[in-house]
C-alpha cells in the first residue's frame, strides 16, 4: 500500500472531510480530513485530549458530528444510526457480553442480520478458527486470557464481513510481549482478510509497526498525515519528531537562508559549523532547531585534548545502556546539551566519561525555524 | 458475639412476639398464651374484611412494584448517562421520598387526590406509594449500572442491535439482580406502608396494614396478631430471596 508522492491514489474508501465536534467552547475535533483507501492501514496516533478516540466515535456512529461529513464507498454516512452502518468496532477493554459464550458473541452480529442458524454456525466456526480460537466456542469470555478475548472481540467484529474495522486502543490492556505477538496476528489478519482498518492508538511503536499510513493527531488537528518512514524520517514539525521516537533536539543559528529540503549551514552553540536539511523556509541567521535521530549519528573516539576537526560536536559520555541490538549512550556536549546516540552493539567499547567525536550527515539533520 | 445476640434480640423479639401470639387459644391478646390454637387464622381467612384486605394490598403492591421498576430503572438510566451536573441535582429530588415526612407527603397527597377520582382508589393509592418506591429502586439499579461497561452497549449497536435491543440483550441482564431487587423493595414498601394508605382509603379499600390499625381500635383480638404474622413471614420472606440476589451477583 506503500505509495510514492504523486502517485494516483485510488479513490477514497473512506473519506472524512472537514469532520468538527465541539462541546460547547471546547474543540474536540477540529476540521479533520483523512482519505482511507480500501484495504488500508490507516492509525490515529496522538495523546490521550488529541480527538483521535473522538474521530472514530464519530466515524462509528457513536457521537455526531457537529459539521463536516463521513463518506464510506461514496455514500454519506454521518447521520446514518450506529446500528445501520454495519461497521466493525473493536472496543478498548474488548466490551465482550460476559452472559454470552464465545460462539453467541460472535454470533451476535449475525443473530441481528437475521442469518440462518446453519450459516451463523459455519461464519461463527469460520471466524473463530481464524483467531486460533477454534475449540473455545462453548467458554465464556472471563474464562478465556487477555490475548484470547481480544481475538474474540475481533472474531466478533470481523464474522459480518464490514466494510470498515474500527479499533480504538485495542492492545492498550495487554502486557508488552503479548501486545507484541497480537501486532502480529492484527497485521496478518489485516493481509488475509484485506480489511479496511481505521486503528487509534497513543503508542507510537504500535502505529509504526502497524500502520500502512499515520496520521499524528494534536489538539483535535491532524499535524501530519504519510506513511511511517515519512512519518519517522520527515516529519513536518518539531511536534511529530519529538512524538515520534527518540530524537535529539539542538539549537544553533542559521548561517545562510535555507529553502524547504535543500541543505543549510548552521552555526552550533559550540561555534562549530554543521550541515542540515532545511524542513522549512529557513531565514539567513535565524534561530532554528535540529532534528536528528539518534541512530543517524555517527561517532569516533577520541583524547579529550584533541580539538574537533572538519566540523561536528565533542561530547562526553555519562550514560550507556546495553538494549541487545544497540547501544544507547547518554551524552552531554560541551554547553551541557544533551546529546543520545544509538549504535549497533558490538562495535567498540566505550566508556562513561570518554570524549566522543559526533558527526551526522546534512540529509538526516532537519532543521525547523522557530 | 454477646452484645450482637443481645442487639438482635431486642430488634427481633416485637416482632416475633406476634408469632405465639397469633397460635393462642385465648380469646384476647396475651402472652405468654394460656394454649394453642389456629383459630385466629381460621378468623382471618373466613373474615372478607381481612382477606379482601389482604388481596387489596397484594394488587397494590404489585401495581408499585410493576410502576416503580419502571420508572426506577428509566430514571437511573437516565442518571447514569446525564453528562451535565443536574444530575445529582435531579437524583437528589428523586430520593426526596426518603428524606421528607410520610405524614407531610400523604397530606399533600390528600389534598391533592381528594379532588379528583384518585382519591379512595388502589389505583391512587398505588401512584402515591409509588414515589415512595422509586428511590429503592433508583439506587438498587444505580449499582450494578455504574459497574457497566457502556462499550458493551455500544459493541451491540455497532454491530447491528437497536438501542432497544442492545437494552434488551445487553444492559439488562446485566443490571438485573439490581432491577429484581429493587423490585422486592418496592413491593415491601408498598405491602407494609400505612400513612398514606389510611390517607387515601375509604373503609371500602383498606389494604392490610390500615385494617389491622382499625381493628386494634375497634375489636382487639388475636386475629390482628394472626395477620401480624403473616406480614411478618411475607416481609422476611421477600428479604430472603433479595439477600440471595445480591449474593449471586456478588
Amino acid at each position: 500500500m506503500l505509495e510514492g508522492p504523486g502517485q494516483e491514489r485510488q479513490p477514497a474508501w473512506l473519506g472524512i472531510r472537514k469532520l468538527r465536534k465541539t462541546y460547547g467552547d471546547v474543540t474536540a475535533v477540529d476540521d479533520v480530513d483523512i482519505d482511507v483507501a480500501r484495504g488500508e492501514f490507516v492509525t490515529l496516533l496522538g495523546e490521550s485530549g488529541s480527538g483521535k478516540t473522538t474521530t472514530l466515535m464519530m466515524v462509528a456512529g457513536f457521537e455526531s458530528a457537529t459539521s463536516g461529513h463521513v463518506m464510506l464507498d461514496g455514500t454519506d454516512i454521518t447521520t446514518v444510526p450506529a446500528h445501520k452502518r454495519g461497521l466493525g468496532v473493536v472496543f478498548q477493554g474488548y466490551a465482550l457480553f460476559p452472559h454470552m459464550t464465545v460462539a453467541e458473541n460472535v454470533a451476535y452480529p449475525l443473530r441481528m442480520r437475521r442469518v440462518k442458524k446453519s450459516e451463523q454456525q459455519r461464519l461463527v466456526g469460520d471466524a473463530l478458527s481464524q483467531v486460533h480460537l477454534g475449540d473455545y466456542g462453548d467458554r465464556f469470555p472471563r474464562q478465556l486470557s487477555g490475548g484470547q478475548q481480544q481475538r474474540v472481540a475481533l472474531a466478533r467484529a470481523l464474522v459480518f464481513n464490514p466494510p470498515l474495522l474500527l479499533m480504538d486502543e485495542p492492545l492498550g490492556a495487554l502486557d508488552r510481549k503479548l501486545r507484541q505477538s497480537m501486532q502480529r496476528e492484527i497485521r496478518s489478519l489485516h493481509r488475509e482478510s484485506g480489511a479496511t482498518i481505521l486503528f487509534v492508538t497513543h503508542d507510537q511503536d504500535e502505529a509504526l509497526d502497524l500502520s500502512d499510513r499515520i496520521a499524528v493527531m494534536r489538539n483535535g488537528k491532524i499535524v501530519q498525515f504519510g506513511s511511517p518512514e515519512e512519518i519517522y524520517d520527515r516529519p513536518n514539525c518539531l511536534f511529530v519528531a519529538s512524538f515520534i521516537g527518540e530524537t535529539n533536539i539542538m539549537p544553533a543559528r542559521a548561517e545562510g537562508a535555507g529553502l524547504a529540503g535543500g541543505l543549510m549551514s548552521v552555526r552550533m552553540e559550540d561555534g562549530s559549523i554543521a550541515q542540515t536539511t532545511a524542513a522549512e523556509q529557513v531565514p539567513a541567521g535565524a534561530q532554528v532547531s535540529i532534528v536528528i535521530r539518534p541512530e543517524k549519528l555517527t561517532i569516533r573516539q577520541v583524547q579529550s585534548t584533541e580539538p574537533p576537526d572538519g566540523g561536528g560536536t565533542s561530547v562526553t559520555v555519562v550514560d550507556c545502556t546495553f538494549l541487545g541490538s544497540d547501544v544507547r549512550y547518554l551524552t552531554h556536549t560541551a554547553d551541557g546539551h544533551e546529546l543520545v546516540i544509538r549504535q549497533p552493539a558490538g562495535r567498540m567499547p566505550i566508556g562513561i566519561g570518554e570524549t566522543l567525536h559526533v558527526n551526522w550527515e546534512g540529509s538526516d539533520a532537519l532543521a525547523f525555524h522557530e | 458475639m454477646a452484645v450482637t445476640c443481645v442487639v438482635a434480640v431486642f430488634l427481633l423479639l416485637p416482632s416475633l412476639i406476634v408469632i405465639p401470639a397469633s397460635l393462642s387459644s385465648s380469646p384476647f391478646l396475651e402472652f405468654p398464651p394460656p394454649g394453642w390454637s389456629l383459630k385466629w387464622y381460621e378468623s382471618f381467612f373466613s373474615g372478607t374484611n381481612w382477606t379482601s384486605a389482604l388481596l387489596r394490598s397484594i394488587q397494590v403492591a404489585v401495581m408499585v412494584t410493576v410502576l416503580s421498576v419502571m420508572l426506577g430503572t428509566a430514571a437511573a438510566l437516565g442518571l447514569a448517562r446525564w453528562r451535565g451536573n443536574g444530575s445529582s441535582i435531579a437524583s437528589g429530588i428523586m430520593s426526596m421520598p426518603l428524606i421528607v415526612p410520610v405524614i407531610i407527603y400523604a397530606i399533600g397527597a390528600f389534598g391533592m387526590f381528594s379532588q379528583t377520582e384518585l382519591y379512595g382508589g388502589l389505583a391512587g393509592l398505588a401512584l402515591a406509594q409509588t414515589a415512595l418506591a422509586l428511590p429503592f429502586v433508583i439506587i438498587n439499579v444505580s449499582g450494578p449500572l455504574a459497574r457497566f461497561d457502556r462499550n458493551q452497549e455500544k459493541a451491540a449497536r455497532s454491530l447491528g442491535a437497536t438501542s432497544l435491543r442492545s437494552f434488551l440483550d445487553v444492559v439488562l441482564p446485566h443490571i438485573l439482580p439490581g432491577v429484581l431487587a429493587g423490585a422486592l423493595f418496592a413491593f415491601l414498601v408498598s405491602f407494609n406502608e400505612v400513612i398514606l394508605a389510611m390517607f387515601l382509603t375509604t373503609p371500602a379499600t383498606q389494604t392490610l396494614p390500615v385494617q389491622m390499625w382499625s381493628s386494634i381500635r375497634l375489636d382487639i383480638n388475636p386475629t390482628i396478631a394472626a395477620a401480624a404474622t403473616l406480614l411478618v413471614l411475607v416481609s422476611s420472606g421477600v428479604m430472603l430471596l433479595s439477600i440471595l440476589l445480591t449474593k449471586e451477583e456478588a
